[in-house]
């Protein structure tokens, strides 16, 4: 436990003294995972509401499909992009791998289907409010899509604080997409693996603190948000 | 330009007038409309040449498919039989396009007054603040115009509900019960501004439960009782001298089933 005790005050003291690598890590961290939490939402916000608002033959698969996908493993995923990215493969000439462009794209079809599957739900909810004025309206698809995504805008960002929640926290993925290189690819997660496999429990905690602060601050602002949109009646 | 056709008179099979390039398309036509939902007919075989001008009221007792006739005229449902005619054309989305629904329960966006004005106007490709400005203060919501509309009392979201109607300066207006539940001084606005409309030339559709309101301003009265049309003709002669038992019944206070 003393070891304990000490590893956690010089994790402590890495972070309040904003050590280099510490900062870079976490960097890279939010620079990945906010990243492919914008262009996981790019995709899966529109799609999402589509599915929402369309009725059509193997809609009932369709969301099997997207909730059994929510669950992907990321190994499983990051085992795919490095096939599709490796030499050898299909995308290898484009030379991705082991950089954080493929870290971002393991990161990004991991968390689109929980954007996908978490935003049909939120907007078919307020489609079965809305669908009759947009009938009446005779809206365009497109025109009901950007209505029902803009006024679930505080309602989405819930749904975008899970997609970055998974991403930010997973390690298998970028652990194979990215190579976990030192001032590279090094994100916090795989740090984290890494100095605790080392020993190094100081820096490994205290990376595990920040991802901790950086989880509960996100939270905290989005729940915040959203308490004034409730506020306002604008959720 | 009243008529006083009962149904016996204008059931059948008339044909509908030729199509014009100027027919006029408030004036609706339903030929044996029909709508049956799980083997239960709600609307049956409904034949009616409406009016293209004045307030139209809609009337009957719960379950005559009052509200179900809108939406089947508006094209909200597809019929189960027959179709509805507008200046003898189908209904499609062109003629749809000229058409404004106001629903019993108001549809608030969850965005501001102003914005949801603004999002009808936007849809038909329109930006006009000052003619948003303008639906507004016509309908008495200028001071709430940066309010979030969900915080507006019901009669002033079913006022913003008429002026997003307004916005499209529809040729037909279909309003479901939009005074449902409403105090008596929303009641008077609504009902101000929507006999402002007709002035102006829009074709009111209206359905209510409410003899007092008809009294005011119907010009005529369709009056359906289980999915049947059973009068219709001039407000006047029928809230005076109702044809049918079921609309004695009604117009006198008593149950009808």
């Amino acid at each position: 436990m003393q070891d304990f005790g000490e590893a956690f005050r010089l994790a402590l003291s890495l972070v309040l003294s904003g050590d280099a690598d510490l900062v870079e890590i976490v960097a890279l961290s939010l620079r990945v995972s906010l990243t492919a939490t914008g262009v996981a939402c790019l995709i899966g916000l529109p799609l999402g509401a589509l599915v929402a608002i369309t009725r059509f033959r193997g809609r009932n698969a369709v969301l099997i499909l997207f909730n059994a996908l929510m669950g992907l493993p990321p190994v499983v995923v990051g085992l795919l992009v490095y096939l599709h990215l490796s030499r050898a493969g299909p995308l290898g000439f484009l030379g991705l791998l082991y950089t954080p462009t493929a870290m971002i794209i393991a990161q990004t079809i991991l968390i689109t289907p929980i954007v996908m599957a978490l935003s049909r739900q939120v907007l078919e909810d307020l489609h079965a409010e809305y669908a009759e004025q947009f009938r009446s309206l005779v809206l365009s698809r497109r025109q009901q899509v950007a209505a029902l995504i803009w006024d679930a805008r505080f309602s989405l960002l819930t749904v975008g604080l899970a997609g970055f929640g998974r991403a930010v926290a997973e390690v298998g993925a970028v652990m194979i997409v990215g190579g976990n290189i030192d001032h590279l690819t090094r994100v916090m997660t795989t740090a984290i693996a890494l100095e605790t496999s080392k020993g190094d429990l100081a820096l490994a905690l205290g990376l595990g603190l920040v991802l901790m602060v950086i989880a509960l601050g996100v939270n905290a602002m989005v729940q915040s948000l959203r308490m004034t949109a409730v506020r306002h009646a604008y959720a | 330009m009243h008529m006083r056709d009962t149904v016996s008179d204008i059931a059948g099979t008339r044909p509908p007038e030729p199509v014009s390039a100027t027919a006029d398309r408030r004036a609706a036509t339903l030929r044996n409309l029909g709508l049956t939902i799980d083997g239960t007919p709600l609307v049956r075989d409904l034949n009616l040449a409406l009016e293209p001008t004045g307030i139209t009221m809609i009337m009957g007792p719960n379950g005559a498919g009052k509200s179900l006739l809108l939406k089947l005229m508006h094209g909200l449902i597809v019929p189960s039989s027959g179709e509805v005619l507008w200046g003898g054309q189908p209904l499609s989305n062109e003629l749809r396009r000229v058409q404004s629904m106001v629903f019993q329960k108001p549809v608030v966006l969850r965005r501001s007054v102003a914005a949801n004005v603004d999002f009808v106007l936007k849809a038909r490709g329109i930006r006009d603040a000052s003619r948003r400005d303008a639906l507004l203060a016509h309908v008495g919501l200028s001071d709430h115009a940066r309010q979030p509309a969900r915080l507006l009392s019901g009669g002033e979201q079913q006022r913003l509900a008429l002026a997003r109607a307004l916005a499209t300066e529809p040729k037909v207006m279909l309003m479901d019960e939009p005074t449902a539940s409403l105090d008596p001084a929303s009641v008077l606005k609504i009902e101000e501004i929507v006999q402002d409309a007709q002035a102006k030339g829009t074709k009111i559709l209206f359905v209510t439960h409410d003899l007092g309101q008809a009294g005011r301003l119907a010009d005529d009265i369709v009056f359906m009782h289980k999915g049947r049309l059973h009068e219709y003709g001039s407000a006047d002669l029928f809230l005076s001298r109702p044809e049918t038992e079921e609309a004695r019944n009604f117009l006198q206070g008593r149950i009808v089933v």
